[in-house]
């Protein structure tokens, strides 16, 4: 059992990473990725929503939609449940945790589009995960995004400074770095 | 050729907006499922059904529809299209419903789909509407398959299976594998500034050619009409 968490959680987040080889969530990847603080910002408030959010649409499918034999009805009631979750966490946050709410609150917004979070719950029914492992699925792909945008918001850190290329400023040599680190990222995938 | 017209409205999706080229909207099936010149043709031509279908009955229901709820009535409807889409699709083209899997259902939060509801068949009648989603999806089909033309091309030597590269060829594989779809796109908004960059220089107004956002989600303009969703 644990060995298995452990596996999802590796190949979630490293081998098959949600951004660099499965171009979910590439919006905020490209869009927030300026200032490393700002990326990590992002970062955690995916962590904590798509962790949610796995463990809620795991909850509604495994007993609501298999119950009433429903199942296709799964892409509807995903998206539905997301954009409520995210609402209301941001409404919770704001009322109950101010502190946290000022350091994640801008970014909630930004994650009701996140293709990822719809991306994550479907994976889990498509891969058949229970609850579980649906929730630690869930953690390791956020965790595979903080990842990779940190790194990327490092470097675009460092290239300001760079002369380059009239026409490749900005996304254009964005996405040739996105593009060498899926390549880096492909080493990952020798590791199970 | 009359503003709104079925005409204008499917050469304003084909080319004068295209959405992937001119607006760079709906990226993440874009790299995705461009592996082959077929897949985008797929993924293209189911978009382009699903988004004809939603901003139809969207216009329909747009004097129905209240203010303050539009995003998520949308949302159901075009979840509705593209759950049929899905059970069709795999029901009698299994092998294409096999090669795009996850990214049906991800048709769903495709920001062409929902911003067209949003920007245009809101606010206009049916039949424009309908029409203004059939050429915004001949459009996103038509870049998708260049795109997975060239990617194939590079990658594989064939183009919809067919070979076209002489037999001596060796495939740069890298292309059908996730680091060349950065690469292609890359090389892609580097045309689209070169174009501008000089299109300006020249003193037009280039405004229209741009990416659909500008890259910076936290000072984006859209963030509040999300919040409202």
């Amino acid at each position: 059992m644990v060995k298995e968490l452990l596996i999802i959680l590796i190949s979630s987040s490293l081998i098959n990473n949600v951004v660099l080889s499965q171009f979910l969530g590439l919006c905020p990847f490209l869009g927030v990725s300026r200032r490393t603080n700002t990326a990590a910002g992002m970062g955690a408030a995916v962590i904590f929503v798509i962790t949610l959010a796995s463990a809620v649409s795991g909850v509604i499918y495994q007993f609501i939609l298999e119950k009433l034999g429903v199942t296709y009805l799964q892409t509807i009631v995903f998206i539905l449940v997301i954009a409520a979750l995210v609402q209301f966490v941001e409404m919770f946050l704001k009322k109950f945790m101010p502190p946290l709410y000022q350091a994640l609150g801008v970014y909630l917004p930004l994650i009701t589009t996140n293709c990822a979070v719809l991306g994550v719950a479907l994976t889990n029914v498509q891969k058949k995960y229970g609850i579980l492992q649906g929730v630690v699925n869930g953690f390791a792909t956020a965790v595979g995004f903080t990842i990779s945008i940190i790194i990327l918001a490092g470097i675009r850190e460092k290239m300001e400074y760079n002369d380059i290329p009239e026409s490749f400023k900005g996304m254009p040599i964005v996405l040739i770095t996105a593009g060498l680190m899926a390549i880096a990222f492909c080493g990952f995938s020798g590791l199970l | 050729m009359g503003k709104n017209s079925s005409m204008e409205r499917l050469y304003n999706g084909l080319v004068r907006e295209n959405p992937t080229f001119v607006l760079m909207l709906g990226m993440c099936p874009t790299l995705a499922v461009t592996t082959s010149a077929m897949n985008g043709l797929g993924m293209g031509l189911t978009t382009m059904v699903v988004l004809a279908l939603s901003n139809m009955i969207i216009a329909l229901l747009r004097n129905l529809i209240p203010e303050k709820v539009r995003i998520p009535a949308f949302i159901v409807i075009i979840a509705s299209f593209v759950t049929m889409a899905e059970l069709l699709l795999e029901g009698f083209i299994p092998s294409l419903y096999d090669s795009l899997g996850l990214y049906i259902p991800l048709i769903v939060v495709n920001c062409i789909i929902l911003g067209r509801a949003e920007a245009y068949a809101s606010k206009n009648p049916v039949l424009p509407s309908l029409f203004d989603g059939i050429g915004m999806g001949l459009g996103f089909a038509l870049a998708l398959t260049c795109i997975g033309a060239v990617r194939e091309l590079i990658g594989a030597g064939e183009i919809f299976g067919f070979r076209v590269m002489p037999r001596s060829y060796v495939p740069c594989t890298i292309f059908i594998m996730a680091p060349g779809a950065f690469f292609v796109l890359s090389a892609l908004t580097a045309v689209q500034n070169k174009i501008r960059i000089n299109g300006e220089r020249k003193g037009k107004n280039m405004s229209k050619l741009q990416s659909g956002c500008s890259g910076d989600c936290l000072g984006c303009p859209g963030k509040e009409g999300e919040q409202n969703g």
